[in-house]
């Protein structure tokens, strides 16, 4: 048994009655005919942040992008704040930032209208933004620190900047669970601290967080649980301090480009 | 230059570069935002073969390159969603298809090269007042499906998966668009001929992005420049007597290598300010 679907003593009694925001129980996901996650469970509770933790080629990602709905699964259950995947419409509760593309679209576009596209969920099928959209865009733009560049072009902007535009526009639906895809990917030191302080705000108001990475870095320490997917299975699932860092590090594409370590024995001048 | 109003074809012809100078950048914008720059060739090489069709059974060839690139858009963007991998290739097969089917359907209906040619590279002056009834209505249409669904548009073309993810029915706004564009190709075919038809689709779009931020600005910006090559075209041709279609593209053109050297200067002036500003402080 991997997981226990509600971890006992690690919630409040008031969560019990509540359905947990994500259930995920027995997922199976095959890629190009080969399996890639095998009977994952996977639950996740209000105001709670779950990491996501493996190697490349773990099936982590590919986890999350199952429980979001971008993946079919084989086998298996998802529901979201308690209703079935497959009826879930309330699409707004849901925030999603992608894995940061390197890759432009031909067209340049503002920070703000770039968040602003985050508000989609909340509108109808046609029609002008209204004012209620446009103040939360703001809103967002405001808490994940971009203010001052509301009016940029994003391809002008950092990486770390970046990926601060696709969690605004993730936020500009005020969503009740809030799901990231390598977040830290590219960003700089200053950006991976804002974001942790950005988790840690959106924790505060009440929502919960899904996030998949190699390494935690600075946010290890909004993180609750950790979860480690090794070869499409969970091998580990509780306090991040106690994962176990071999599961997320042995791949040698994963984790950090082994040259940032010192290498003591090599008798190179 | 008023003089060109005096002649009824020319004020057809110019009503119709009007439509088309607008329309063709509005769905143009999307198509280079999605990196789907030569979609709008693919379409035009397989409305050719609507107009074939139209040409053969007597049917206005208007109306079938409407059926025809609907049904050929509609195709390339099922490729697309179906089978990712071959995209390329299929719209590459649509181009012969087209083109193939099209010239020899033609050849049937016992039309020669000239026909041929009006089609391929437009026939301006030759539209009469039905065509341009038809040309204004289509035209309209794409406008008003576009002013109403920008916002949809742009999240889609901007990130398909995190449209998806938010609950926008993403294959829909993809065959919309598909569709805008194929309508839009029939209402150029005329100005510009479906061989140039996708030039007024993208080039607008890529002489905007030279010195425009947003999107709002570069989509607006793209169907100002649109008009401006579409009517400057059709008047420099009545001018100088050369074909409305290709001089309407090297308008466009032209427009594309002002602004990208105003942006050259601008950068320009720009590295140099900043060099300067440290050293009179």
């Amino acid at each position: 048994m991997p997981v226990s679907p509600s971890p006992a003593g690690a919630e409040p009694a008031s969560e019990a009655s509540r359905p947990p925001v994500l259930r995920a129980q027995g997922v199976s996901v095959d890629l190009g005919g080969r399996p890639v996650l095998d009977a994952v469970d996977l639950t996740l509770h209000q105001g709670e942040v779950v990491a996501v933790l493996g190697a490349n080629g773990s099936g982590k990602s590919t986890l999350v992008r199952a429980v979001i709905g971008l993946v079919p699964f084989r086998a298996g259950t998802v529901e979201l704040f308690g209703t079935p995947w497959e009826r879930f419409r309330d699409r707004a509760r849901l925030g999603y930032v992608p894995q940061r593309s390197t890759g432009t679209t031909g067209v340049p576009a503002t920070v703000r209208e770039v968040v602003l596209s985050g508000r989609l969920a909340r509108r109808r099928l046609a029609g002008p933004s209204r004012r209620a959209d446009r103040e939360a865009a703001d809103r967002a733009i405001d808490l994940v620190g971009l203010a001052s560049l509301r009016r940029r072009p994003v391809t002008e902007l950092s990486g770390g900047q970046h990926q601060r535009v696709l969690i605004a526009r993730a936020l500009a639906s005020e969503p009740d669970l809030l799901v990231m895809d390598e977040p830290l990917a590219g960003v700089d030191a200053a950006s991976a601290h804002r974001l942790a302080e950005t988790v840690e705000t959106l924790v505060h108001g009440g929502t919960s967080v899904l996030l998949v990475e190699h390494d935690l870095g600075p946010l290890t320490r909004v993180v609750d649980r950790a979860v480690v997917i090794d070869h499409g299975r969970v091998a580990f699932d509780g306090p991040p301090e106690a994962a176990p860092a071999e599961h997320v590090h042995h791949h040698p594409h994963s984790g950090e480009p082994s040259r940032v370590e010192p290498l003591p024995h090599e008798g190179v001048v | 230059m008023l003089e060109l109003l005096d002649y009824p074809f020319m004020r057809y012809a110019l009503a119709a570069a009007v439509v088309t100078g607008v329309t063709a950048p509005a769905i143009g914008t999307f198509l280079v935002q999605r990196r789907l720059a030569l979609l709008g060739d693919g379409i035009g090489h397989v409305a050719l073969t609507g107009v074939a069709l139209g040409l053969l059974t007597g049917t206005a060839p208007l109306l079938t390159a409407v059926v025809a690139a609907t049904g050929g858009a509609l195709a390339i963007e099922l490729m697309r969603t179906y089978a990712r991998t071959s995209g390329d290739v299929a719209l590459a097969m649509l181009f012969y298809g087209g083109i193939a089917g099209g010239v020899l359907l033609i050849n049937l209906a016992g039309d020669g090269a000239s026909t041929l040619n009006s089609y391929l590279f437009g026939s301006i002056v030759t539209v009469s007042p039905s065509d341009l009834a038809i040309i204004a209505t289509l035209g309209g249409i794409v406008l008003a499906v576009v002013a109403a669904t920008t916002p949809q548009l742009f999240a889609v073309c901007q990130d398909e998966e995190h449209a998806r993810v938010s609950g926008v029915p993403v294959r829909l706004y993809g065959i919309l668009i598909a569709v805008l564009a194929a309508v839009t190709i029939t209402v150029a075919m005329r100005t510009v001929g479906l061989l140039l038809v996708s030039a007024l689709m993208v080039v607008p779009v890529a002489a905007a992005q030279q010195v425009a931020r947003s999107f709002r600005g570069t989509h607006l910006l793209a169907i100002a420049l649109g008009l401006v090559a579409a009517v400057g075209g059709v008047v420099t041709s009545f001018e100088a007597d050369t074909q409305a279609g290709p001089t309407i593209v090297l308008v466009a053109l032209g427009c594309f290598a002002v602004l990208a050297g105003v942006r050259g200067i601008v950068a320009l002036a720009t590295r140099r300010g900043r060099r300067a500003r440290p050293a009179s402080a």
